[in-house]
């Protein structure tokens, strides 16, 4: 079972995350919540699997997932951007896109509310320079039924 | 947008181009190579660490011109400039020329290392910090790169990637080499007759 209640947005200057889906499920299911982010018009992130070895890839993890047991997280295709700095097109995010991230609710966990926080690490650029690698904070509010 | 309005708007829009692009012919130069020697101040001096750990202060190359060259691994648009880089060290470096490299990556030299192998550089690396970065502005865009005069002045600032020819254009009035002195190239690609070392970045 998913309950989708949009959360306020956070923003860390060129990526802004807005709605996480709460999560609400009974003991051992799985449940799945989406993260809306979105990127600044005008700069582009790394996507999870970047082009290049030197480059930052966008990843997300959870520093606590409380009753939940932390799946994998789903990132969505991403475009390959050419840009006046790079040989060959560059696989990027840019604009808004969702991260799809999956738990299981822990067979012993209590009934009740909880937050799971992750880091979701950045970097961003532009066509013409680069930014340094952010963290932004991510919380997903649950409810074991 | 009205018929009048239309017009106006056209108007003004020719008008600023004018003043843009047809003046450059004579003294308005937009984003010349380097400033006006009045017009420079001090570069920042700093102690930083070079690969083997020996402490570098910018100081050290006073009477140089030095281009400063704040860079990451993960900056693409660095990886551009640093073979310029790499060039103009090896043509200008026995006429007081060079190149100081400041890597800005969290990891390291562990990071730096091998990326500064791959690509060959040739011109010495330090390691940076946030401290050095303040003093220069902030430095959150990469590239962000400084011309420093033989005095120890910033002559001029590219913030981004900047074009070669901006480059060389500023290392050679900075060295003397201009086959016809006063004439920089501006940014919109024409040459403007300016005053010697002239400039308006």
């Amino acid at each position: 079972m998913l309950l989708c209640l949009p959360l306020a947005a956070q923003n860390s200057g060129y990526l802004t995350v807005g709605q996480v889906q709460k999560v609400a499920g009974k003991r051992g299911a799985a449940v799945e919540t989406k993260i809306a982010l979105a990127v600044r018009p005008g700069y582009h992130v790394n996507s999870n699997t970047p082009s290049d070895e030197y480059l930052i890839p966008l990843k997300l993890t959870w520093k606590t997932t409380g009753a939940l047991e932390a799946g994998a997280v789903s990132y969505p295709k991403p475009t390959l951007e050419k840009y006046e700095f790079a040989e060959k097109p560059l696989s990027v995010y840019t604009g808004s896109f969702e991260l799809t991230a999956n738990f299981k609710v822990a067979a012993n966990a209590p009934a009740g509310p909880g937050a799971a926080v992750g880091q979701l690490r950045y970097q961003a650029c532009s066509d013409r320079a680069c930014y340094p690698p952010k963290t932004i904070e991510v919380t997903v509010p649950y409810t074991v039924q | 947008m009205s018929f009048p309005r239309l017009i106006a708007a056209a108007i003004t829009a020719l008008a600023l181009g004018y003043l843009s692009t047809g003046c450059s012919t004579t003294t308005s130069v937009r984003a010349a190579s380097v400033k006006p020697d009045g017009e420079r101040k001090t570069a920042p001096d700093f102690t930083l660490k070079d690969p083997d750990g020996k402490v570098v202060h910018l100081s050290d190359y006073k009477g140089k011109v030095v281009v400063l060259d704040f860079w990451a691994t993960w900056c693409g648009p660095c990886k551009i400039e640093i073979p310029w880089f790499t060039e103009m060290e090896r043509k200008n470096k026995d006429k007081g020329f060079e190149v100081l490299g400041v890597a800005m990556d969290d990891e390291g030299w562990e990071a730096v290392k091998p990326f500064a192998q791959q690509l060959g550089i040739n011109y010495r690396l330090v390691m940076g910090n946030d401290q050095t970065a303040q003093m220069y502005g902030g430095v959150d865009a990469l590239p962000t790169t400084f011309l420093i005069d033989r005095a120890g002045k910033i002559a001029a600032v590219h913030v981004g990637l900047a074009s070669k020819k901006d480059f060389e254009d500023g290392i050679d009035a900075l060295l003397g080499n201009n086959a016809a002195p006063g004439i920089v190239r501006d940014d919109t690609g024409g040459r403007a007759a300016v005053p010697a070392a002239g400039g308006s970045k």
